[in-house]
């Protein structure tokens, strides 16, 4: 067998492969992906567990009648079915969402979109289980669905969530940041105001693992395992246990080895609550596993934002002020994630990467006969909208200034010296230097060389087109004072154990679902304590193993999870020095640090390593007063900002005159995300995230029909690109440390996602500029580029 | 996980054997042959079949071979190996041109030829590649064998003349000089079922002249060649205004679907500027073909 250790050293991977710290290292968990050894929610197998499956809705909007479960019962292998009124009887039926809303678990009175859970059949196996939702008989009276969220509003709109008190309409939420007058009063007197409606449609984040749970819940001692696929297992446990009023202490969720989330995972669906209640009645440990088409059809959508965007400049190309409105479809239930105070995540950070004088927006949120969700798919909060939305408006406005978009973009950048930057809709923006990271991006580019290319072309009737976008991201959420989730401040633990022998275990809050983190954190660690991160073992995903902590998503891990690591290997180091002391019979304040080691001042060859220190903690060495006898800590790391990671990407695309086929040739990014941990695993998450950029920008969109069918239920209908859909990714970086942070990381999970689409959307209509277009709603699929070039773009909803 | 609906399943050993299965099990039995096109209903519970006769332990159906004047293809000959066979290209670069944008490598390792046109899915490639190049489907069931036109094959979507107890054996396809072919696909994505999707064969005389042409057009609604483009160009010397002109014909022979993959308009767009791509490259390779003429 070969282990780690024992894999060549990878001379790709540059010059620091096994490095004591940060640098390029391969990653310790992927020995058991690649050799197909992960161990997923599927993989879990219990004695005597059943399995569960969902019976769904098929239409988006109708009373219920009745439901006759007698067959299904009557089904051989059948132990349970379960319905809303059974669940209404336990006070199940409806559960609280992330966003202050309810959502039936199952439905009671009426469908709110189609896929919607009405019924649960426990089996003996999945395929009786699955047999068995035929067997079920159900009436409905259909009723007119909200599918278009712009009539949503309208007076005579069915109204969808008759089940909330007093609810007359469909509306859910107004918002709104910046000052209105300021912005009005600027627009009123600039030389050049654009105006586009910019639609970033509904999309899903796709993970290759879909959602599901195994619930084991043991009636003698009330106590509740739940192995789940989720991105934060804490905030799970912490919410099951509010719901269900099984104590909190009693519960025990787990999350094993993550397929993918991109925010999919957040939140808690159904079926998890079902496979809890399915234990709870037949007293089994009971499994539920959705299929593709149910994640695709149910589980959180992403975006679905109609924005009305408005930019206001010099006729010199000084850009002045942002306003925008925007529409914001929450689908049947408000059940998107985000910090409590912030209904449209942090949108408000779509002033970008700009000094302007003034911004404002509005978000109004309404119903509609949809699937529930909205943030999810690497958005960190719906900063992927603002920052498609700026860096389209900007495009736009070159193009009414006839200026090259490289120029304008270059000419309003917020300046090094401006930071910390304040913006104008509350944001303190940590640290930038945009210029030279632009500047970069060009130089990888050729930029002149393109458009020169791009000049030659177009005379020979060739459509190839440059795209640009510039995007200051938003993560790490976040500050207490600021930032909670249904009252659960948005910090993180960490605990760290240094074994008597210097090997160590790191304990955190946090889940990976493909990020790397039991490498990154044990490289953390390793930098910060100098013991090699092979010799170091990440924990997480166990509430049971871990400190409590709000999990991944938003690219909060490092931000947040990473600084509390940091801190606490920092705390061991300190408390090494105090136990080294002991042991050389010294001062600590006469001990100096180097990597992994306290040594004497001007006396190097007399010191203690980490190992030794350890040893000497768990050993007979007399402690100083207040020390006890361990090498371990802990910490909670509570962020005093969030952090603002940046880029600049160019695209070029080649467009087919004669089909509209849009060929992505050249993509280049340059990333700044602050101090670099393991510059391999942040470019495997800028691949990734750029990758899917291509697929929004693309392919990607959840369509309904007229009566609100998803017309996106299935991967032959819901395209996500592939290897042969993406070029060879350039990637460059510049390094603008965060000031905050403990080790000036920013994270860079969802930078590419968040800044990728602009980019190709803007390159797609660059080439077709031949055409009057000046702007295109995506996805840039080949009919909708067609009818472009033809004068009829059309909005995605 | 997708789960179909229960079902038998038996592996056939040979045709015969598979021919009596299917006469045993009735009306409800099906055969499964790369399953890729079967299974994915059957997931979505769109079909629903008593018993699986699976044929693919059937090689004797799995074979190219070059026959005096006929290319003849066993019907359980994966896409790959058409993808991948010099004869071919060398014969009939249009069903290289198709494979090339059937599905993706999973897909090819395991499709059949069989299958395909069996399945006869109004976006499936193989089926126009067929018409296009006048092959002839040789069925088999109790009654013996017998040899079909693809106009008598291919009845429709999803519609073919085989009957529920037969078999589709093997593919013929004529081989004549100074012909040559194409085909080429607009897709949203690799791997995705065509938006629209042209096919051409052409033959020319020595003075270069066209002698023959057949075109045909993949999931805009026409499940026959586009004889009207036949009548035009035959006789013709072939010119840029010729392939225009095949290209209005095929747009207006066409009667396509709006769906998500675009509307009529675009596809009857498609069907005109893919027509005038393929004829124009059959021609050219044909030409090379003939290597005294040149256009
Ligand atoms: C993701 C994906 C993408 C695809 N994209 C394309 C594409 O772009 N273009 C395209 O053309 N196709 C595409 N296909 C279809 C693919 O080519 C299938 O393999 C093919 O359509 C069917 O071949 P099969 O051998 O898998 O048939 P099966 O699925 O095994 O059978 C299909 C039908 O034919 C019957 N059948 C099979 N063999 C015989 C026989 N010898 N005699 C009588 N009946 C028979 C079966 O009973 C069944 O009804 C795609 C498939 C997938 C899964």
């Amino acid at each position: 067998m070969t282990i780690l250790e024992d894999r060549p050293s990878n001379p790709a991977a540059g010059d620091h492969d096994r490095p004591v710290g940060h640098g390029r290292m391969q990653r310790k968990e992927d020995p058991r992906f690649v050799r197909g050894k992960g161990h997923y929610v599927d993989d879990i197998v219990l004695p005597g567990m059943l399995h569960g499956a969902i019976l769904r809705a098929p239409v988006a909007h109708a009373r219920l009648v009745s439901i006759d479960t007698t067959e299904a019962l009557a089904h051989p292998k059948v132990l349970a079915v379960i319905t809303g009124s059974d669940l209404q009887a336990l006070g199940l039926a409806w559960a609280p969402t992330l966003s202050m809303d309810v959502q039936a678990v199952l439905v009671t009175d009426k469908v709110r979109f189609q896929g919607q859970e009405v019924a649960f059949v426990v089996a003996e196996d999945r395929y009786a289980a699955r047999d068995a939702l035929e067997l079920i008989q159900v009436e409905y009276d259909v009723l007119p669905p909200v599918v278009d969220a712009r009539k949503a509003m309208d007076p005579g709109a069915p109204v969808i969530r008759d089940d909330l008190e007093g609810r007359t309409d469909n509306h859910i939420f107004d918002w709104e940041a910046g000052n209105k007058a300021e912005t009005d009063a600027v627009f009123a007197s600039a030389d050049v105001v654009v105006t586009q409606e910019i639609v970033y449609p509904r999309v899903h984040p796709a993970p290759m693992e879909t959602c599901g749970a195994v619930a084991d819940f043991d009636p003698i001692d009330g106590r509740l395992t739940l192995y789940e696929t989720t991105q934060a297992p804490h905030a799970h446990r912490t919410l099951f246990a509010m719901v269900s009023g099984i104590p909190e202490h009693k519960i025990r969720v787990v999350s094993p080895d993550i397929g993918g989330g991109f925010g999919n995972k957040v939140g808690i669906y159904p079926g998890y609550i079902l496979a809890v209640v399915g234990s709870i009645v037949t007293g089994k440990p009971v499994k539920w596993v959705e299929d593709r088409s149910e994640n695709l059809m149910s589980t959180s959508f992403a975006r679905d934002y109609i924005m009305q965007g408005e930019i206001a400049a010099t006729k010199d190309g000084k850009i002045l002020a942002l306003r925008t409105s925007v529409l914001a479809d929450h689908g049947a239930f408000n059940a998107t994630a985000q910090p409590t105070k912030y209904p449209a995540g942090f949108f408000h950070i779509f002033t970008g990467s700009y000094d302007l004088a003034a911004a404002h927006c509005t978000v109004t949120g309404v119903y509609t006969n949809k699937a529930p969700g909205g943030v999810a798919y690497a958005c960190s909060f719906r900063v992927t909208e603002a920052v498609y939305l700026v860096e389209r408006m900007v495009d736009i406005l070159a193009r009414k200034l006839e200026m090259d978009p490289a120029e304008l973009r270059l000419k309003n950048f917020i300046k090094k010296e401006q930071f910390p930057y304040a913006n104008k809709t509350g944001w303190e923006y940590d640290s930038g230097d945009y210029e030279p990271t632009m500047r970069l991006s060009m130089k990888m580019a050729g930029y002149d060389e393109l458009r020169r290319e791009q000049k030659e072309k177009r005379e020979r009737g060739e459509l190839m087109g440059i795209g640009i976008s510039f995007f200051t991201e938003t993560v790490g959420a976040g500050p207490r004072k600021d930032m909670d989730i249904l009252g659960l401040g948005m910090a993180d633990g960490a605990e760290l154990r240094i074994h008597p022998t210097g090997k160590a275990v790191v304990r955190i809050s946090v889940q990976s679902q493909g990020q790397g983190h039991e490498t990154t954190f044990a490289q953390i660690v390793a930098e910060e304590i100098g013991i090699p991160p092979e010799d170091i073992d990440v924990v997480h995903g166990d509430t049971d193993q871990t400190p409590f902590g709000l999990g991944t998503y938003g690219s909060r891990s490092t931000p947040v999870s990473g600084a509390a690591v940091a801190l606490v290997a920092r705390k061991v180091r300190e408390k090494a020095r105090f136990i080294a002391a002991a042991m050389l019979e010294t001062r600590p304040e006469d001990l100096e640090w180097e990597k992994g080691r306290w040594f004497v001042k001007g006396d190097p060859s007399v010191g203690k390593t980490i190992a030794e220190i350890a040893m000497g903690a768990h050993g007979t060495v007399a402690l100083p007063e207040g020390i006890d006898g361990n090498l371990d800590a802990e910490v909670t790391y509570d962020p005093p900002n969030l952090t603002f990671p940046f880029g600049a990407y160019i695209c070029v695309v080649d467009v087919d005159p004669g089909t509209g086929h849009v060929k992505v040739r050249r993509f280049i990014a340059v990333d700044d995300c602050g101090t670099r941990i393991n510059p391999m695993i942040i470019e495997g998450q800028i691949h990734g995230g750029l990758t899917d950029g291509v697929g929004m920008a693309l392919m990607e969109f959840i369509e309904f029909d007229q009566e609100g069918n998803c017309l996106g239920g299935s991967f032959m209908d819901y395209l996500i690109p592939t290897a042969m859909e993406v070029p060879d990714w350039e990637t460059g970086f510049t390094v603008t440390p965060s000031p905050h942070h403990p080790i000036g990381a920013k994270g860079i999970g969802e930078s590419a996602t968040v800044g990728s689409p602009p980019a190709v959307v803007n390159a797609v209509v660059d080439a077709l500029a031949p055409f009057g277009v000046v702007h295109m709603d995506m996805p840039c699929t080949p009919a909708r580029v067609w009818e472009a070039m033809q004068g009829r773009t059309r909005p995605p909803v | 996980m997708q789960i179909p609906a229960p079902f038998d399943y038996v592996r056939a050993s040979s045709v015969d054997n598979a021919l009596a299965l299917l006469d045993r099990h009735g009306a409800e039995s099906r055969v499964v042959a790369g399953g890729h096109s079967l299974l994915p209903m059957m997931k979505l519970r769109l079909a629903r079949p008593d018993w699986l006769i699976d044929i693919n332990d059937l090689f004797e159906l799995d074979y190219l071979l070059v026959d005096k004047d006929v290319l003849r293809i066993g019907a359980m000959t994966r896409h790959t190996t058409l993808l991948e066979s010099d004869d071919i290209k060398r014969l009939f670069p249009i069903i290289t041109d198709a494979e090339r944008v059937i599905a993706d490598p999973i897909v090819r390792n395991r499709g059949t030829i069989g299958g395909s046109l069996c399945q006869a899915d109004p976006a499936e490639d193989l089926s126009t590649v067929c018409h296009v190049l006048e092959a002839m489907a040789v069925v088999r069931g109790p009654a013996g064998e017998r040899m079909l036109s693809m106009a008598d094959f291919h009845r429709g979507p999803y519609e073919t003349a085989v009957a529920q107890n037969e078999l589709l054996i093997e593919v013929r396809i004529p081989i004549r000089t100074g012909s040559s072919s194409a085909y080429e696909k607009v897709e949203r994505r690799v791997g995705d079922w065509a938006v629209a999707a042209a096919g051409a064969s052409v033959s020319l005389d020595s003075a270069g002249t066209i002698s023959r042409v057949a075109v045909g057009l993949t999931a805009v609604g026409l499940d026959r060649n586009v004889t009207e483009v036949e009548a035009v160009l035959v006789g013709q010397a072939p010119t840029e205004e010729l392939f225009t002109e095949a290209g209005r014909l095929a747009s207006l022979a066409c009667d396509p679907l709006a769906d998500q993959r675009g509307p009529i308009d675009y596809k009857r767009h498609l069907a005109d500027e893919l027509t005038r791509r393929v004829v124009r490259a059959a021609c050219r390779r044909a030409a090379a073909s003939v290597s005294e003429i040149t256009i």
